[in-house]
């Protein structure tokens, strides 16, 4: 076992610091720092559907927005969202959609904002873990939260949470990752590299193992927020 | 029309393929009948039609010059693309590509770059200045559902067909073919599984997908690696479940490979 290139063991996860309230107009946001990547969530629902057609007479309809902005990366990034933002807003909010309880609100929308304004590998899941505290300070009823974190493969070693380094490594392997910590489905796995059936059989028990202490910290932030001390 | 009526049945069409039956008649783990066309149109640099039962995909590649990437200065690059047409669907409309459409290029896509069935060294004309694009771009005719699976093996097929076009002083000398094709080392196939309450269905058909609980989608190739995994809509898998996929994936791209 080697020694990652920021000298965390493979299955150490880069600190995580998470502030919930953070946008005061919002229903409920959060916010995250994760290593290097800081992003903004908010939410602001159940509300009004407009335009009107979008709406769904059964249940609430999730809208997520995943945008970065044009300084949280090396080279600056174009304002308009692109195809990886739009793709990337879709599968995060399927993934949100499974834990709320969207039938209790037929007819009107869920809007969930966040916005990378650091970035260094990982955003997206760092990003679905803020909105999901965000979503719970809302008050929105929930099956359970969300936990995320990137799982892979980097320098031909099995890791949780890879940076960029070493996602720009050649034998790459990046899995976006998210489960309800408590019965452990799945609701968000995307994948990109070369990666073998007993590989991926590793790297998913590593990530269930790691999205749980990322719950950890979901759990304490919003009970920072929420529970008075004892005396 | 129809897909009203499809989303009112859903507990009938739930019931029916709990029962094991499908409305075609087929087995939960087996294709629709797969027509492959090569060579559909003169101007493309590669092209090809796919029939997975009533859903209907054409793809086209057209050769570009550019220059690499910074981070790549000798390798090629391939741009994929996905049009959704109006004609294909009551529910599709004319306009830029919806999220639907990107996700679905973004698939493709990645199954095919991750799995390096693409030299782009070899897309290289001069390190740093000029190296080949490919422009692939689908588009869907008819959609009876899994447009996932049905276009990413249009894509295949259509790179599999690809010729380079003729070059001259660094420009490309239009209706002249070269005969040099464009090698594929590795075929990858995706495969995905509509999920159904907790049965897996390969190759839902859309009234099967207006039943469904999510899919998930996993391209693999000859030599046993995996390239790419998209999980979409609303809905969850366990562990297990991805795992049968993936045993599931495998044995099913064997079948697949032997149609291109």
């Amino acid at each position: 076992m080697n020694k990652r290139p920021d000298g965390r063991n493979p299955e150490d996860l880069r600190p995580i610091k998470i502030e919930v309230g953070v946008i005061q107009r919002a229903d409920g946001s959060a916010y995250i720092e994760w290593g290097q990547n800081k992003i903004y969530a908010a939410v602001y629902g159940p509300k009004e559907c407009l335009p009107k057609h979008i709406g769904n007479p059964y249940r609430a309809v999730v809208t997520y927005n995943y945008r970065m902005a044009t300084f949280s990366v090396p080279e600056r990034k174009n304002p308009k969202p692109g195809r990886r933002e739009i793709e990337i807003s879709k599968v995060s909010g399927e993934a949100l959609e499974r834990a709320i309880f969207t039938e209790k609100f037929p007819n009107t929308e869920i809007e969930i904002d966040v916005e990378v304004i650091d970035s260094n590998a990982g955003t997206r899941v760092a990003a679905l873990t803020a909105a999901a505290v965000a979503l719970a300070d809302a008050g929105i009823p929930m099956r359970d939260l969300i936990s995320a974190v990137g799982i892979g493969k980097a320098n031909g070693q099995l890791v949780v949470d890879l940076n960029k380094e070493e996602e720009d490594a050649e034998d790459a392997v990046d899995i976006p990752f998210a489960i309800m910590p408590n019965t452990e489905e799945i609701v968000l796995l995307q994948m990109d590299g070369l990666l073998t059936k007993e590989e991926w059989k590793i790297l998913c028990e590593m990530g269930i193992k790691a999205a749980k202490q990322v719950y950890e910290i979901q759990k304490q932030a919003l009970k920072s927020k929420y529970f008075v001390e004892e005396l | 029309m129809n897909e009203i009526i499809w989303d009112l049945i859903k507990d009938k069409t739930i019931d029916e393929l709990k029962k094991g039956i499908r409305e075609d008649g087929r087995s939960l783990d087996q294709y629709r009948p797969i027509k492959i066309e090569y060579g559909i149109t003169k101007n493309a640099d590669g092209s090809a039609s796919v029939k997975l039962g009533n859903t209907f995909v054409l793809a086209g590649v057209k050769f570009g010059l550019g220059e690499p990437y910074p981070d790549s200065p000798n390798e090629g690059a391939i741009s994929v693309g996905t049009e959704l047409l109006a004609m294909a669907s009551p529910s599709f409309d004319v306009g830029p590509p919806d999220e639907n459409a990107i996700e679905l290029a973004r698939v493709v896509d990645r199954g095919i770059r991750e799995s390096k069935a693409i030299d782009f060294n070899s897309l290289c004309i001069r390190e740093g200045e000029l190296v080949w694009i490919i422009y692939l771009d689908l588009y869907v005719l008819n959609d009876d559902g899994n447009l996932f699976d049905a276009s990413a093996l249009a894509a295949l097929s259509a790179l599999k067909n690809s010729k380079f076009p003729k070059m001259e002083n660094d420009k490309i000398v239009l209706k002249e073919s070269t005969n040099i094709p464009l090698n594929l080392k590795r075929l990858p196939i995706l495969n995905t599984f509509t999920k159904v309450e907790d049965l897996l269905l390969v190759d839902a058909s859309l009234k099967e997908e207006k039943a469904s609980d999510g899919r998930f989608s996993v391209c693999v190739t000859e030599d046993g690696f995996m390239t790419a995994f998209q999980k979409g809509g609303i809905g969850s898998f366990k562990k297990d479940e991805i795992d049968r996929c993936i045993d599931l994936a495998f044995k099913n791209a064997e079948l697949l490979r032997k149609l291109l």
